[in-house]
């Protein structure tokens, strides 16, 4: 960290990455290698951690110890909850999700997924792809994360030979793929003694590709946006009514999903009233264009009914609105949900009343099973179902946009968050588009 | 998915946000959820460095109408003068409300008694949490990041607290996408956490890029200190030095603001923003392990903290 100026700090962009696996895997010894590695932990963290390991007489430091932040962890030696990580390289600033990889941690899983732009998914070398490696590239997939790392790791324990990694790495990219994950990565690593995490291994001749960390380095952090539906849930409406500011009015939001130039025709959700877009403020600077996650304000031409929970698109690419809904859900909640379960839905801004009308299946990521009609959702659960609203939200599919796709289920009596919800189909198709027959994928 | 076909690996595309830009759009995104879901928000302002950049993102995120928030600073009564200078300038100049929660009323009245070791900052729950009340304040901002502590690594950025204040690790909603959940019962709040995200470099250089200005402690002065469990502490009337301590001048600066009796200072010849960067990103402390005794209590002191209703 010794000659990093100023400004190259600063011109450093973000990519947000989730990690799930056991300790069995590795998965703490990456993180803490990572860390470690790259001078992200610091003197006094680690004198705790080697002050707690000696005192429960292990000999190495317990490099897990850095994440599991609460007492129950601690004592459990367990990751219970999502663990955020912040460390940064001249290259780039990481923000890591840390889950755990059981099955019971499946919600944790979704979670960290769910703003992830990247997924690192361990498997043992020695045991290869087995059905916890299933579960977390359906995770991946469910979750549309763009970027899947496959992390072979304790290559040293099997004498660091290619035809082992290749037949996993050729196993795992098959399934994935099918799953319709865009982007695999496998590397060959040891966390253990360091090999391809931060530095290139010395035992691996025949690997030719990127250690784990000049991958999180150069991976793509954004996408073309011109392909993208462009989407602004109104968060707020600004306005002053001052002495300077006599009329202005200014519709604030973090842009969802693609981007607004001044000139653009709009139209309002659930409305459907149009306008024009007559200027862009970024945070105090006026722009001609801003684009996702971008935090604005608009200045709209007509001063039409525009309140909190409203969605701006543009005229000629607007999603249908409806009032029935078909998603993917993770159950996220200890009580069940329920067909006939009245909740609340947050879908961008809006909350609106709906009700559960069916559950039609549940599926086991292990081995993407289907099962018809299970009544009820518990927590972990991956399903199906049938939502109706009391009112119509302009929904895209997931597969379209992350953000304006995505919903929460809340109980009404305590607030409780019940359900995260995909709408759509669950997985991408393998084949970008092969005929009209929709239904011969991984749907379900 | 549409992503990423077109773009070369290992290239940016020119849609990637710098991550200060990043940062900045998802505060001030949480910022306005808050304005838009709650009746009654308030923001807790130290004039620490955290909470002032809280401030600054929530004066841009409303611009040009000013902030729907009012001020909330718990007063432990071991202010460092220039603090205090600075909060009183601060809300002058943006016609701000500020309300202040006193931890000496508290002790006057006998509510509250002083620690042996003279510090405050775990005092400061009872008033923080009965002004709430008081108030009826629904959200309550706080400047936490995940990266100072382990405890607040798990913290949500919506963070649920009961009609007691307290948080319990097991009761917290997992949070997904940026779909926060604010709903609470009457008589409960929420602690919001708009800065989760941030680390202590990312807040100095958003502190740089954006010309914020900050109370002078936080740079290189000389000062009368004397040392105590290891860390250089302001002489005061708060008591000390003690027995056998001595005070001497220095070079320091504080990369934490909190009460004076238990925040202390490093030595430290940064005397400009970008020092104070280059020493932070050359730093192997971590700032609350350098600067804050209150957390070195135990392995949980923070948690335990936490759970009562500390920030």
């Amino acid at each position: 960290m010794s000659t990093i100026t100023t400004e190259e700090l600063s011109a450093t962009t973000l990519l947000r990455f989730a990690t799930a696996g056991s300790v069995d895997d590795g998965k703490s010894t990456l993180v803490g290698r990572l860390l470690h590695d790259s001078k992200s932990v610091l003197a006094d963290q680690l004198e705790a951690v080697e002050r707690v390991s000696a005192g429960r007489g292990q000999d190495t430091p317990d490099l897990a110890l850095l994440t599991d932040g609460l007492r129950a962890e601690r004592e459990q030696g367990i990751t219970i909850d999502v663990a955020y990580r912040y460390f940064a390289t001249p290259r780039r600033r990481f923000i890591l999700a840390d889950t755990p990889g059981h099955v019971q941690y499946t919600r944790n899983m979704v979670t960290g997924a769910s703003t992830a732009e990247l997924t690192v998914i361990l498997v043992d070398a020695r045991n290869g792809v087995v059905e916890q490696t299933r579960r977390h590239a359906a995770i991946a997939a469910l979750l549309r994360v763009p970027h899947v790392v496959l992390a072979v790791n304790k290559m040293d324990l099997v004498d660091y030979r290619e035809p082992v990694f290749a037949a996993i790495a050729e196993e795992f990219t098959a399934y994935a793929t099918e799953l319709g994950v865009p982007e695999v990565t496998a590397i060959p690593i040891s966390a253990l003694v360091g090999d391809n995490v931060v530095e290139p291994s010395a035992h691996m001749d025949w690997y030719g590709g990127p250690t784990v960390l000049e991958h999180l380095e150069t991976v793509p952090v954004s996408h073309d946006l011109t392909r993208c539906h462009a989407r602004l849930p109104v968060q707020y409406v600004i306005r002053p009514q001052s002495p300077e500011h006599p009329d202005y009015r200014g519709y604030a939001g973090q842009i969802a999903a693609g981007a607004f130039r001044v000139g653009d025709e709009i139209t309002v959700l659930p409305s459907g009233r149009s306008t024009t877009v007559t200027g862009i403020d970024l945070l105090g600077e006026p722009v001609d264009v801003a684009w996702t996650p971008q935090s604005v304000t608009l200045l709209l031409a007509d001063d039409i009914d525009i309140s909190r929970g409203d969605l701006i698109v543009p005229a000629e690419d607007a999603p249908a609105t409806t009032q029935d809904l078909e998603a993917t859900v993770c159950h996220v909640a200890d009580e069940p949900l329920t067909v006939g379960h009245r909740v609340l839905i947050k879908h961008g801004t809006r909350t609106v009343k709906a009700i559960v009308k069916d559950i039609p299946s549940r599926l086991t990521l292990d081995d993407l099973s289907l099962h018809p009609h299970p009544g009820r959702l518990t927590a972990n659960d991956i399903g199906r179902v049938v939502i109706r609203t009391a009112e119509p939200l302009p929904a895209d599919t997931y597969a379209d946009s992350r953000r304006t796709g995505s919903f929460i289920l809340i109980d009404p009596s305590d607030g409780t968050t019940l359900t995260a919800g995909m709408v759509g189909e669950s997985f991408a198709s393998p084949d970008p588009v092969d005929d009209e027959t929709d239904d011969d994928g991984w749907d379900f | 998915m549409t992503t990423v076909a077109t773009v070369e690996e290992g290239t940016d595309s020119p849609y990637a946000l710098s991550h200060l830009d990043a940062l900045e759009s998802e505060a001030v995104h949480i910022l306005r959820e808050v304005a838009g879901e709650f009746e009654k928000p308030v923001i807790l302002f130290s004039g620490g460095k955290d909470s002032i950049v809280m401030l600054h993102l929530a004066l841009k995120a409303f611009a040009p109408a000013p902030v729907p928030f009012a001020l909330l600073h718990v007063d432990t009564g071991h202010n460092f003068p220039e603090v205090l200078d600075y909060r009183d300038r601060t809300v002058a100049k943006h016609g701000l409300r500020l309300h202040v929660a006193s931890v000496q009323d508290y002790i006057d009245r006998g509510v509250l008694k002083e620690r042996p070791d003279g510090t405050r900052n775990p005092l400061q729950t009872v008033p923080l949490t009965d002004t709430i009340r008081e108030q009826g304040f629904d959200a309550v901002f706080g400047g936490g990041r995940r990266d100072e502590e382990k405890a607040r690594a798990k913290e949500r950025v919506f963070s649920l607290r009961d009609e007691f204040s307290q948080w319990d690790p097991r009761r917290q909603r997992p949070e997904l996408w940026n779909l926060y959940n604010g709903r609470h019962a009457p008589g409960e709040h929420v602690r919001v956490f708009p800065l989760s995200n941030w680390t202590e470099l990312d807040v100095w250089q958003y502190i740089a890029r954006e010309n914020i200005e900050l109370p002078q402690i936080y740079y290189a002065h000389e000062r009368e200190v004397f040392k105590r469990a290891g860390m250089w502490l302001t002489a005061g009337e708060w008591g000390g030095p003690k027995d056998g301590e001595t005070v001497e001048k220095r070079l320091v600066r504080y990369r934490t603001v909190g009460d004076m009796s238990c925040t202390g200072a490093v030595d430290s010849d940064a005397d400009t923003i970008e020092k104070v960067i280059t020493e932070i990103a050359a730093s192997r402390l971590t700032e609350r392990g350098a600067t804050r005794a209150d957390d070195k209590l135990s392995e949980a002191a923070m948690e335990d903290r936490k759970r009562e209703g500390y920030f």
